[in-house]
């Protein structure tokens, strides 16, 4: 096909597409070192909403009770959505059917939709919205994001390999943990860091289930924005656009390693 | 190896507790009477014909859906088509700048156009300095719109971009072999063959945003509400669970419809995993 040379027109439009998704954001760092209150003017170089960040216990209960209850759920997802994968692989396919849909849920499924239902079984049940009933609902969307990361490994994975240890003499759990894991181990590591920035970005559910007495950093900002423009917001977006940032390019980098390996192997 | 198949049963367990329980749940709560026993009354409430609050906030979230759905098609497509025109290696730096904002907390996103946009905030400051009175910018159905399209474009661009980059490039020189100039190329070869793309920008736009309720509260104050903004209320202040579990399981029968809808048009390749 004839290349399209750059036109000026489409490098000008890629321009301003950009300029409208980064700009706010952009607007929101620059602002979090004004040393002045109000966004109209500024006031010089300042860390004071950084500082006063760090000083509300608040703020920084609710940073320490998100990312705790990532760390948790990724991991627990890790675990449980591999096993899954793994079972399903295995399993007829009806049942792997069946339970491919039902994973599919909580990524189709509005996350109010998600949220209220969770804190309608939390109530029927009687148990106790807090920090329990938040991680509980934190695994039950994370789950499927691990799976979704695991299942392509699997079937890429060749069949052979595992009964061919087997031949040797390994156990059926020596197989799995010296041929089958290492095999799907990327898969398994994405899934995990994708879980826990899910669980890193979500409110509604949080919002839902968390209950009165705890807080994520979500749900705060959130109280917050209700009483008005604070300017340690603009510190925390800060702090959470670099995260999420190093976060993707963690991921980013390990995608495009394997990739690189997967085409030498091939060669 | 048929012991692995066990190997899921953990997950099953756990999908049957907290992802099809709390699903069947909503579904009997929009069914509960007062007294135990079953009634239809929630659902009657909520499709009332005669004193229709409820019925217009839905049409007013189905209608802004659509609306916000339209303005990323209307810029998402061109970018996609710009962005799938690029050299490979420029192409996946593009495409992960576009993902980068989606992950930044919506919420924060959402707050950030708060300061843009109040009486107070930099574009007024900014028309201040021309000379230009400050305008009501927030608490508008604009404003809502605005944050849907700014929270949303990617998952329209991503999709397009994702077929528009597989089209087999055989086709279109056939296409201008036989004689057709360059409009007559998009036309009639490549946004035929895009279309998948479209169906499942076009669900992953509308979705989000027709259930979306803290962007219309933040944005659009209290006259703007959507239908994910009284379902909210219904849960968090007024403890009407019944009625809200009914707009709860509406709600959620048109977004399966709709999906069921996209999912016959949809290219398997052009909906997953976008994110990434």
């Amino acid at each position: 096909m004839k290349k399209v040379k750059k036109s000026p027109v489409s490098i000008l439009y890629s321009a301003l597409i950009f300029l409208f998704l980064y700009a706010p954001i952009a607007v929101l760092i620059v602002y979090s070192f004004n040393a002045n209150k109000s966004r109209g003017s500024w006031g010089g170089f300042s860390l004071k909403w950084y500082q006063s960040l760090f000083e509300d216990g608040a703020i920084m209960r609710s940073l320490y009770t998100t990312l705790s209850v990532a760390l948790i759920a990724s991991l627990v997802s890790m675990v449980m959505g591999t096993l899954a994968a793994l079972g399903m692989y295995y399993s007829r396919r009806k049942v792997r059917r069946l339970l491919n849909n039902v994973s599919s849920l909580p990524l189709v499924n509005p996350d109010i939709v998600t949220g209220i239902s969770l804190l309608l079984l939390f109530t029927f049940l009687g148990f106790k919205l807090g920090y329990v009933s938040l991680l509980l609902s934190h695994i039950a969307f994370c789950v499927p994001y691990v799976i979704t990361s695991v299942a392509p490994r699997l079937y890429q994975m060749d069949r052979s390999l595992f009964e061919a240890a087997l031949d040797l003499g390994a156990t059926p759990s020596q197989a799995f943990f010296k041929v089958v894991l290492p095999e799907i181990m990327p898969g398994v590591v994405t899934g995990a860091l994708l879980a826990f920035t899910i669980s890193l970005d979500d409110f509604v559910v949080s919002f839902f289930t968390a209950g009165g007495g705890v807080s994520t950093l979500s749900m705060t900002v959130y109280s917050m924005t209700r009483k008005g423009v604070k300017p340690e917001i603009n510190a925390i977006s800060a702090i959470m656009f670099v995260s999420v940032l190093l976060l993707l390019i963690l991921i980013n980098l390990r995608s495009s390693r394997e990739a690189k390996k997967q085409k030498q192997v091939r060669r | 190896m048929k012991k692995f198949r066990y190997a899921s049963l953990p997950f099953a367990v756990y999908a049957l507790i907290f992802i099809l329980a709390p699903l069947i749940l909503i579904v009997f709560y929009s069914f509960a009477g007062p007294n135990g026993g079953l009634t239809l009354e929630h659902y009657k409430a909520f499709f009332n014909f005669e004193d229709p609050v409820y019925l217009q906030v839905l049409w007013r979230s189905i209608k802004v859906a659509a609306v916000s759905t339209l303005i990323c098609l209307a810029l998402g497509y061109p970018m996609a088509y710009i962005l799938s025109k690029m050299r490979p290696g420029l192409r996946d730096t593009m495409v992960f700048l576009f993902v980068l904002p989606m992950w930044m907390n919506f919420l924060l996103r959402t707050y950030a156009w708060m300061t843009l946009l109040e009486r107070t905030g930099l574009i007024n400051t900014l028309l201040g300095k021309l000379g230009l009175g400050p305008l009501d910018l927030m608490y508008t159905q604009g404003a809502v719109i605005l944050g849907n399209v700014y929270n949303f474009l990617p998952f329209m661009i991503l999709p397009i971009y994702n077929v528009l980059v597989k089209i087999d490039s055989s086709v279109v020189e056939a296409a201008q072999d036989l004689g057709a100039n360059r409009f007559v190329v998009f036309r009639k070869v490549i946004f035929p063959l895009s279309l998948p793309g479209v169906i499942s920008g076009v669900s992953m736009t509308f979705m989000p945003a027709v259930s979306t309720f803290i962007i219309s509260r933040l944005l659009g104050g209290g006259q703007q509400a959507l239908i994910g903004d009284i379902i909210e209320n219904q849960f968090k202040v007024v403890g009407n669970w019944g009625l809200g579990s009914a707009m709860s399981v509406a709600l959620m029968v048109l977004i399966l419809a709709a999906m069921n809808v996209a999912r016959k048009y949809e290219d398997e390749n052009a909906g997953g995993n976008v994110l990434l």
